[in-house]
């Protein structure tokens, strides 16, 4: 690894300081990465201020203690504790107090208070070819396939520490030639009734993380209007069963205009066809059949954007729900939804603010059944919250809100 | 034993080999305060990593791995060394700010997980060697 004259000036200068123990740690990683250089960043999106140990609480205040601030404009993932109603959260005095100290230590080195896990729908857009360290497995796999910015699938830590030294390694997804797709999913065979539900995009992305895992891969046959919010679930879905970090739509993401240049005018290693009984066998796994019951319900993994919380405002329309329907977003979605906000929050939506129900406390029973339209939920419910999950579309998600059983639509599912 | 690809942090280390049979993302996956699997659905749930060579065939969702591996090397009931079936950077991350933090460290590498048996002791020197 090449350092240059001012990075090691940084390194020997203070070597205590926040900046060189970050710059140290982005260095080492560079070294077992294979990179032979740094690379200047432009943006950091930091997911080390969720709490889930004290270790990461005693990290961060080191760094604040050692005089740290961020060197590149950095957002913040979601916290662990709601940023409006107190009481959402149900953790104990530890956890709240440590939640608590984790968000100030990120907030006093810089970053700013964004927390969402979908900061790409916050304003936080680097433009296409921008060198910048992401971590937040969906948030990467949507900077990477939908912005076209360049960042590998950095964890938390790394991802401060990027930001404190301004730097990531020049490896993987930062250079040009590892972007380019290996792997090309024809999707043309299957009929347009189904690619064009809601539905069909956390399934996809579900299947793509088991089947491609980190190779790149390029989608053919998802139409050019396909809408943000359902690359949106398709990224979450895919980073959440595999270790996809990038995925190529062909015809819509700013690397594929075309097949040709996605696989940069290589051939395929390999072509997979998913069939629809295919997809229907995932869609089983994410859990649920007709008519069982349910405990709650989960949306916004990644967070709800103002056009999904309108969506769902039009289909709750005269309808009451029976078990609770948890929304979670942003403070400022939730500040500008204006009546629509009254209007949900009458039929039984209990919003969740800056944080989500996975990541921290908020469900009322630590076990029972999560119907969500969301990939993500769907594959952490268990693990993380003890209940199985449940998947539907946002419609079917609706209607069994009001049973409290679970009604699916099947439609284009049977093929 | 032949297989090491590549040596991500060196170090020495012994321990009795878990072999997970399954992918698996830590958040969820590792209770950071006992060191378990506490994934129910992962065929390895309720085993503790505390002193062992921990054989992961690869690292999948949650870039968050990285803190739930840190708690546990920060309480002393991290594994003994971890390696890796395919390319990943997160849990390696963590183990460079333990090392940041004063709470240890330990060999992480990339290497053909074929020969590892879970219960059976393996022996890493540092530079990579395995033998098990």
């Amino acid at each position: 690894m090449e350092l240059t004259d001012e990075e090691r000036r940084i390194l020997s200068d203070d070597a205590q300081s926040a900046r060189a123990m970050a710059l140290r740690v982005v260095a080492d990683t560079g070294r077992l990465m294979g990179a032979e250089r740094l690379v200047p960043i432009v943006h950091a999106h930091v997911d080390a201020c969720v709490y889930f140990a004290d270790a990461g609480v005693l990290f961060a205040e080191r760094l604040v203690e050692l005089g740290g601030q961020v060197a590149v404009p950095s957002s913040l993932n979601v916290g662990s504790l709601d940023l409006v109603r107190q009481g959402l959260v149900r953790t104990d005095g530890h956890a709240r107090d440590m939640s608590r100290r984790l968000m100030d230590a990120y907030l006093a080195l810089g970053c700013a208070s964004s927390w969402t896990c979908a900061p790409y729908q916050a304003g936080y857009r680097p433009g296409l070819g921008e060198q910048v360290a992401w971590a937040e497995s969906n948030a990467i796999c949507f900077a990477n396939s939908v912005l076209g910015a360049r960042t590998n699938r950095y964890g938390d830590f790394f991802d401060i520490c990027a930001a404190l030294a301004g730097r990531a390694p020049m490896c993987g997804l930062h250079v040009t030639e590892n972007r380019r797709a290996r792997v090309l999913v024809d999707l043309t065979g299957l009929p347009p009734a189904l690619i064009a539900e809601e539905s069909f995009y956390p399934v996809l992305g579900t299947w793509l993380g088991r089947e491609v895992g980190s190779d790149v891969a390029a989608l053919q046959g998802i139409p050019a209007d396909v809408s943000e919010d359902r690359l949106k679930a398709l990224c979450a879905a895919a980073a959440s069963t595999g270790d996809v970090a990038l995925i190529h739509v062909i015809g819509v993401t700013p690397e594929a205009p075309d097949r040709a240049a996605a696989f940069a005018g290589a051939a395929p290693e390999a072509v997979l066809s998913p069939t629809v009984a295919d997809l229907r066998a995932v869609r089983d796994g994410m859990g649920g059949v007709a008519g069982q019951g349910i405990d709650c319900i989960a949306l916004g993994s990644p967070h709800f954007s103002r056009d999904e919380c309108l969506a769902l405002a039009r289909l709750s329309e005269g309808r009451r729900f029976s078990v609770p329907v948890y929304v979670c977003t942003r403070l400022e979605v939730y500040r500008d939804l204006g009546p629509v906000r009254a209007a949900l929050e009458a039929a039984g939506v209990e919003f969740v603010l800056g944080t989500c129900v996975v990541v921290a406390p908020v469900l009322r029973s630590r076990e029972g059944t999560l119907m969500t339209n969301s990939g993500k939920f769907a594959h952490y419910a268990l693990s993380t919250t003890g209940h199985r999950s449940a998947f539907g579309s946002l419609a079917d998600c609706v209607a069994s809100a009001e049973t409290g059983r679970i009604a699916r639509e099947d439609g284009p599912w049977l093929g | 034993m032949a297989g090491v690809k590549r040596v991500l942090v060196d170090g020495a280390a012994e321990g009795p080999c878990l072999h997970l049979s399954r992918p698996i993302c830590f958040w969820g996956g590792l209770d950071p305060e006992t060191g378990r699997i506490a994934d129910p659905a992962h065929p390895e749930h309720g085993e503790a990593v505390a002193g062992r060579v921990l054989a992961i065939p690869r690292i999948v969702g949650s870039s968050s791995s990285s803190q739930q591996l840190l708690e546990c090397m920060r309480r002393g009931i991290g594994p003994a060394a971890i390696i890796l079936g395919a390319e990943e950077v997160i849990l390696a991350g963590a183990v460079l700010v333990s090392r940041e933090m004063g709470w240890g460290t330990i060999p992480v590498m990339i290497a053909d997980l074929g020969g590892l048996r879970t219960g059976s002791v393996v022996r890493i020197s540092e530079g990579g060697q395995i033998s098990a």
